[in-house]
């Protein structure tokens, strides 16, 4: 089987229809990330296409400095950042800036241990949604911080380059948002909670 | 190491960006309170569970409007390079 860079050789060698193997590859994974990011599955939807037509028409200048997959992810959040800051919600605009930060923020509200595989408490459908909704009602440029660290493992310099922050700025929104996740599944993962 | 340190620490000690000096600080502080013991466990479990979240599938309808789009795309480049 091909790699991806192979793949990537030959579309550019004029074997277009290489291409959709590499959609075939990557699209469900880019789809998870446009859906956490945007938390909207009609934006999910669109940012996904938009990022392989993208990745599609730009693919002549991808010289292969990273990985083919960390590439599509750059233009997979800039298309989910897109629809985000296009979607206004009760006639504001969603802000991708950082929410008000207070002392609050680090104080820990559930403190209760959780069971030791606390994901088995569910079926993967319910664990999917219960997810689904913790991570949306994150902060936008939370959420996508978490989504580029933990989920698409990019290392801290990889996603402060591709939101274009800091790196400081990555860990500080990082630890928030992991902290609020915590938070926001502790309710379904504690020892003795709804299961 | 008091437990908002503690706490402002523990994202970069679950990511192994902490260098040692802090992290046995981290971890000594944690053998002796039982809260900030729970708090790294259960961020530790989220990144887990979050981390186990599986890609999704694409729902027919997309597949087929995204192939049609490269389709229009795959000509357009055929017609440039013939």
């Amino acid at each position: 089987m091909l790699n991806d860079m192979e793949l990537v050789q030959q579309v550019k060698q004029g074997q277009v229809e290489q291409f959709n193997e590499l959609v075939n590859r990557h699209a469900r994974k880019v789809f998870r990330l446009t859906q956490h990011i945007t938390g909207n599955r009609e934006d999910a939807e669109d940012a996904l296409q938009e990022a392989f037509l993208k990745a599609y028409s730009r693919l002549p200048q991808f010289q292969g400095d990273s990985q083919f997959y960390t590439w599509l992810v750059r233009i997979a959040v800039n298309e989910s950042l897109m629809k985000l800051r296009k979607r206004r919600v009760g006639g504001f605009s969603v802000s991708l800036d950082d929410p008000i930060e207070t002392e609050d923020d680090f104080l820990p509200r559930e403190i209760a241990a959780w069971d030791e595989n606390p994901e088995q408490k569910y079926a993967r459908q319910e664990l999917q949604e219960i997810l689904d909704r913790a991570v949306s009602s994150l902060p936008p440029i939370f959420r996508t911080v978490l989504v580029l660290r933990d989920l698409e493992q990019l290392s801290t310099e990889e996603a402060a380059e591709a939101l274009n922050l800091s790196v400081p700025a990555v860990k500080s929104r990082l630890l928030r948002a992991r902290l609020q996740l915590r938070e926001k599944l502790s309710p379904y993962f504690r020892k003795g909670g709804q299961a | 190491m008091g437990c908002r340190k503690l706490l402002s620490e523990v994202s970069n000690y679950l990511s192994g960006d902490v260098d040692a000096a802090v992290r046995q600080e981290l971890e000594a502080h944690a053998a002796k309170c039982p809260n900030c013991w729970v708090v790294i466990d259960t961020t530790r479990k989220t990144i887990q569970i979050f981390q186990g979240c599986e890609p999704y599938p694409i729902p027919e309808s997309l597949q087929d409007k995204l192939q049609k789009a490269l389709q229009k795309h795959y000509q357009e480049s055929k017609g440039l390079n013939s």
